[in-house]
């Protein structure tokens, strides 16, 4: 599913150069839900923007899918990003001006999905995270656990083959935290592929898999 | 592409004052250009209405130099009956004192045959005009018009009358009706008028002899204008050693040709004008888009993360921008088509019309729109180019 292999990220800041991936080798294999962990600083931004296709290696290959990720225009790796990965951010990210609903409707505009199924997937993956009833609302007037939720079906709708989480509890309280995990664990029941990053020991150990990160170098852990 | 532009509008109305604020100098842009074309246009319309209404039917020939074979009565007889040419009235003008009773003023006499009257298309309230009789006989009789009736006499109604040119005793046999939009009433406007035998004239005027140096020619009923200055041209050529400086062909074309081209030229450097305050509009829309680029970096980011490619991303923005100029241009038409309401209703008692010239209107849309995508153009590139990492992480 996902195949990193001696991927190296460089950065120049100043003189310095600063190595936020180094020789970084991880296999994620289908229906797999593994969480990275690592301090702040470790390069687990790095690594997910990667996955992400938000960003593209110095060195090293990535394979996605099957798909080796280098040398795709922009453009393509926005396509890439549409159609198969579905991200759940730290901040929600999501837009306020258009409504839980539009928002999640968003990435299968993108995907060009003639509306009346683009309608029914969004009240699908609406109704997956319970917020059914919430679809009209702005981000304003939902609260921190409810933003979260509409984020991840607005990861969701499109079927990606990758859900990427990026410190999705970061921004929340316990409760709404086991909420938010509950719903991954429902997701990785189903047999979605979840990579989930997180700075929290307790979170990462609800997955099935846990990768440490330090100073741009991976490690396995067994819990 | 629907989806855009509702996104668009969506965007657009998100922030209405700002939007209006960007919107004025499209909007005023626009209503310079329409209102001041149209007002332009307008009046353009009225006088060329009033220069071809008093008759672009007549040829008027002046010689200047006869090279030794000067035109009589008999040689326009002769024209008259060239191909393409109608008639031909000679004309000689003088001014002479008009005496009638203790009455006396300064009265323009102009000695012509009778061909006068049809090739000028006066109308006679009463009486003849000169007949060809009266040219051969050299009779004291003349035609007055109601002017000079009715301020030299003192009642329009005086056929027979006796009144006095210069000393010269004459016989009212005619009164001309006062025409309001006849050419010699727009310029010489409650001037008396005095018409007489052109052989009389000779005897009147010292000026004035049996070699003709002013003439009118009308065109043949069948025949057009061009026509019969091209068969004039010739024979007047073919007399004076083919030597066009010796006389002048003129007709009334030439007038409403220099009109036309100077209000032409008037409206083309008004709508330059208005053109200039619209790219002024247009600098505005750019500076507008370039901050809400800026303010929407994360936006964009999230776009882009969830799979916005640039081209969508660039789409977005110049839609926006091109709406954005599209609803100014609107508003702007609308409100030089209200003004130009107003303005006709305040001017209506000058006969003056504006009306909205749809020309306008449609190159005024089309710069819009095009100061829309230039403008646009450089905000959109920088929001589609921006690197989605650092939009997603820009002020968050």
């Amino acid at each position: 599913m996902i195949d990193i292999y001696n991927v190296t990220r460089v950065y120049q800041i100043g003189s310095e150069k600063v190595y936020a991936l180094n020789k970084a080798c991880v296999h994620i294999y289908p229906g797999e839900f593994v969480s990275i962990i690592g301090p702040s600083g470790s390069g687990k931004s790095t690594l997910i923007n990667i996955i992400g296709c938000l960003d593209t290696a110095d060195s090293g290959t990535y394979m996605l899918d099957g798909i080796p990720i280098e040398d795709y225009t922009e453009d393509e790796l926005a396509e890439i990003r549409n159609h198969k990965i579905g991200f759940v951010f730290q901040n929600f990210n999501l837009i306020n001006k258009l409504t839980a609903e539009e928002n999640v409707e968003l990435p299968l505009i993108y995907q060009k999905v003639p509306k009346a199924e683009r309608r029914e997937r969004v009240a699908q993956a609406l109704e997956r995270v319970n917020l059914g009833k919430r679809a009209k609302h702005l981000p304003t007037e939902l609260s921190g656990g409810q933003q979260q939720r509409v984020a991840i079906a607005r990861a969701i709708v499109t079927r990606p083959s990758l859900i990427l989480a990026d410190e999705p509890t970061g921004n929340l309280d316990s409760t709404t935290t086991n909420e938010i995990m509950d719903i991954f664990h429902e997701l990785h029941d189903q047999g979605n592929t979840i990579v989930l990053i997180t700075h929290d020991d307790e979170i990462a150990r609800q997955a099935s898999r846990v990768v440490h990160i330090l100073d741009g170098k991976l490690s396995e852990v067994s819990l | 592409m629907i989806q855009s532009f509702r996104m668009a509008m969506k965007s657009i109305a998100g922030n209405k004052f700002r939007a209006f604020l960007t919107m004025l100098g499209i909007i005023i842009g626009v209503m310079a250009l329409v209102v001041l074309v149209s007002l332009v246009n307008g009046a353009t319309g009225t006088v060329t209405d009033t220069i071809s209404s008093l008759g672009t039917d007549l040829l008027t020939v002046s010689v200047e130099d006869d090279k030794g074979s000067p035109i009589t009565l008999d040689t326009l007889d002769e024209w008259m009956d060239e191909d393409g040419i109608g008639e031909i009235a000679p004309v000689g003008t003088t001014s002479a004192t008009g005496k009638y009773g203790s009455t006396s003023s300064t009265v323009t006499v102009y000695g012509t045959t009778p061909a006068y009257q049809s090739i000028n298309a006066l109308t006679l309230l009463l009486g003849r005009f000169v007949k060809s009789s009266d040219v051969d006989n050299h009779t004291n009789v003349c035609i007055i018009n109601e002017a000079a009736a009715t301020n030299l006499i003192g009642y329009t109604d005086c056929l027979g009358a006796e009144i006095s040119l210069d000393g010269m005793k004459f016989t009212v046999v005619g009164v001309l009706e006062d025409d309001d939009d006849s050419l010699t009433s727009l310029f010489t406007s409650d001037s008396m008028v005095a018409y007489i035998p052109y052989t009389t004239l000779m005897r009147l005027s010292s000026t004035v002899s049996s070699e003709i140096t002013s003439f009118y020619v009308s065109a043949e009923a069948d025949s057009d204008m061009d026509t019969a200055e091209t068969a004039m041209t010739l024979l007047l050529m073919e007399r004076f050693e083919e030597d066009e400086d010796a006389f002048t062909v003129s007709s009334q074309d030439v007038l409403e040709d220099a009109m036309s081209s100077i209000t032409s030229i008037l409206s083309v450097l008004l709508g330059g004008i208005a053109a200039i305050s619209l790219i002024v509009g247009g600098i505005g829309i750019m500076n507008i888009m370039l901050v809400t680029v800026t303010e929407r970096t994360r936006e964009i980011g999230i776009r882009k993360a969830i799979g916005a490619s640039r081209r969508v991303i660039l789409q977005q923005f110049l839609l926006e921008s091109v709406v954005l100029c599209m609803i100014g241009c609107a508003i702007g038409v609308f409100l030089s088509w209200t003004i130009l309401q107003v303005v006709s209703t305040v001017v209506s008692s000058l006969s003056l019309t504006f009306t909205m010239s749809w020309n306008v209107v449609a190159i005024a849309i089309a710069f819009c729109f095009f100061i829309g995508v230039v403008f646009g153009l450089y905000p959109a590139n920088k929001a589609a180019k921006l690197p989605p990492i650092e939009a997603l992480h820009y002020g968050g």
